[in-house]
């Protein structure tokens, strides 16, 4: 079915009980729609595309500014622009990007041994801070860390122990 | 120059990057002389924005001084001591000219719901911030104000956010004279919303948070009722019954993706990230706000989806009004505001750092040590 251009104005009763003053929209200096705004299509200068731009399938164009920081790169870069043939209505490009984010840590840290840089994590996650103000429980939280990475260790490396007794039970030896 | 470099979530550090480069003839070099970590950073901090990369430089909290302009940037000069708004704004498409500075059609290529931020991901448009010594500031005719003479620093880096924001939370909500107004958080945002909310003529403001430093911060700052919702069984039966079981006239989320005080949104949303954040707050406001009321958010929540009781906002007839802050459409009244004596952002600084110590700023801010309420990093380069 074909839809039709109508003018909404024809329509009996158009318009009658409009009432500006119903505004429950976000505060504006000067509301108004697409058909009042002249020159809604006017840009302004457009900046030079020089680097990897990944752009929303829901915009028209590429805006006159962008960020220039951190373009697309290695397996990071890959996820990130499969992510951005979907739209932002889409888990498939949100969740590729959490991905995306998780392997760039990695890369991050594969770049910094590559430059001869050991990463300070201390120092990075800003451990003088809680070592200084919250010592007691930063140590508490850091041995319960460090206990359960013990046992979880502990119960991987016995696990093959177990289901030897149980294969030896089923299938006993020849006697 | 020294910045800010994020490294993956709760790490960042101080390094050396290269200066940033005109790229538009409307841009601007502002060499930075305070700079802000907001609780919104946190978000980026803790890795629950999408399309957060490694390398990006945060803040969006900034002020500084024009070292250089593009060839059509003719409202602020070399020498011009500036406020940057943390929007990205182009002054001239369809959403600026209505005053939504902070919706711009042209200044965000990765996205279209939200405009541009500084340092707030590739989500936000992918440029670096203000945690540096020196940043690009896009549309220099149209964000950079000039920081009016004999305003002192700290008090001008809080009306790039803090300010503004907290500001537009209590406008959003179309305060009425007497209105019962409840803020949920007491961040610095959710500090300034129940300060700003007197200035729409509130007849009771209380704040709800979890910090008894915080809300004692906030008894003082802001003349408000505080209450720590640890104290209560259910903060929504709290309100109810000090609102005589009608509800508050108004509600603020002022909180965002990293709300406590609920282990079903706290493990959905900031640990599984299976939701745009922890939504306890706003869950909280729809349920504590009267019928007809007005919800606003300011709290910052990701880019899909939260659990939040929508079915109660039909039945109860509420408004929920929320936008990133229209900083330069604000900062006019604002300044006014700082200059009478009104408002006193720079009451909310609790610690100033120099940059290169980054990495603890956040941990401090993140994990609200040392009665942490703002912090303000200064570069090594802010020479006034």
């Amino acid at each position: 079915m074909e839809n039709k251009t109508i003018d909404p104005k024809q329509i009996k009763g158009w318009g009658v009980d409009a009432d500006p003053k119903n505004d429950p929209t976000y505060p504006m200096r000067h509301r108004m729609n697409v058909t009042e705004d002249p020159d809604s299509k006017a840009r302004p200068t457009l900046q030079p595309e020089d680097t990897e731009l990944l752009q929303s399938i829901e915009r028209p164009n590429v805006s006159a500014v962008f960020g220039t920081t951190s373009p697309p790169v290695g397996l990071s870069g890959m996820i990130r622009r499969f992510a951005f043939k979907y739209s932002e209505n889409r888990y498939r490009h949100w969740l590729p990007l959490i991905v995306a984010d998780r392997v760039n840590v990695v890369e991050g840290i594969v770049e910094d041994l590559a430059h001869g840089k050991l990463p300070n994590i201390w120092a990075e996650k800003g451990y003088d801070m809680e070592w200084k103000y919250n010592r007691t429980a930063f140590v508490t939280k850091m041995a319960t860390i460090a206990a359960v990475t013990a046992g979880v260790v502990v119960l991987l490396t016995q696990k093959d122990k177990p289901s030897r007794r149980k294969l030896n039970y089923r299938f006993p030896p020849n006697r | 120059m020294l910045a800010m470099d994020y490294r993956g979530p709760k790490r960042v550090r101080a390094v050396q990057k290269p200066m940033p480069e005109i790229k538009h003839p409307q841009d601007a070099i502002v060499r930075v002389t305070r700079t802000c970590i907001c609780g919104s950073d946190l978000h980026l901090y803790n890795g629950n924005v999408p399309d957060t990369r490694v390398g990006t430089t945060f803040g969006h909290e900034f002020v500084g001084v024009v070292e250089e302009v593009g060839p059509e940037v003719t409202k602020v000069k070399v020498g011009d001591h500036v406020i940057v708004p943390f929007n990205i704004a182009c002054g001239e498409c369809h959403f600026c000219k209505q005053g939504m500075f902070g919706n711009c059609q042209e200044s965000n290529t990765m996205a279209s719901a939200v405009g541009s931020i500084y340092g707030y991901s590739h989500t936000a448009g992918g440029f670096d911030g203000g945690q540096a010594e020196y940043a690009r500031v896009p549309y220099a005719n149209v964000g950079p104000t000039i920081i009016p003479p004999g305003m002192d620093h700290d008090d001008a880096v809080l009306l790039t956010d803090v300010v503004p924001t907290g500001y537009q939370a209590a406008e959003m909500a179309g305060i009425q004279t007497g209105d019962t107004v409840v803020v949920f958080g007491a961040g610095p945002i959710g500090i300034m919303a129940a300060r700003c909310a007197w200035l729409f003529g509130a007849g009771r403001v209380i704040i709800i948070d979890q910090e008894d430093y915080r809300l004692e911060f906030a008894r003082n700052y802001s003349y408000c009722e505080a209450y720590n919702f640890n104290e209560m069984n259910d903060p929504v039966v709290f309100i109810k019954k000090i609102t005589d079981f009608m509800g508050a006239d108004v509600c603020i989320d002022a909180v965002g993706a990293e709300a406590a005080g609920n282990a079903m949104q706290t493990i959905t949303g900031r640990k599984l990230l299976l939701q745009a954040g922890s939504a306890t707050a706003l869950h909280w406001a729809i349920n504590s706000v009267k019928k007809g009321g007005v919800v606003s958010i300011v709290g910052v929540y990701g880019p899909t989806d939260n659990l939040v009781p929508i079915g109660n906002v039909l039945n109860k007839g509420l408004t929920i009004r929320g936008n990133q802050t229209s900083v330069k459409r604000l900062l006019p009244r604002l300044i006014e505001h700082v200059q009478n004596g009104t408002l006193n952002p720079k009451g909310l600084i609790t610690h100033r750092l120099p940059l290169e110590e980054v990495a603890d700023g956040y941990r401090m801010f993140s994990a609200k040590l040392d009665n942490c309420i703002k912090t303000v990093m200064i570069p090594p380069s802010a020479k006034m």
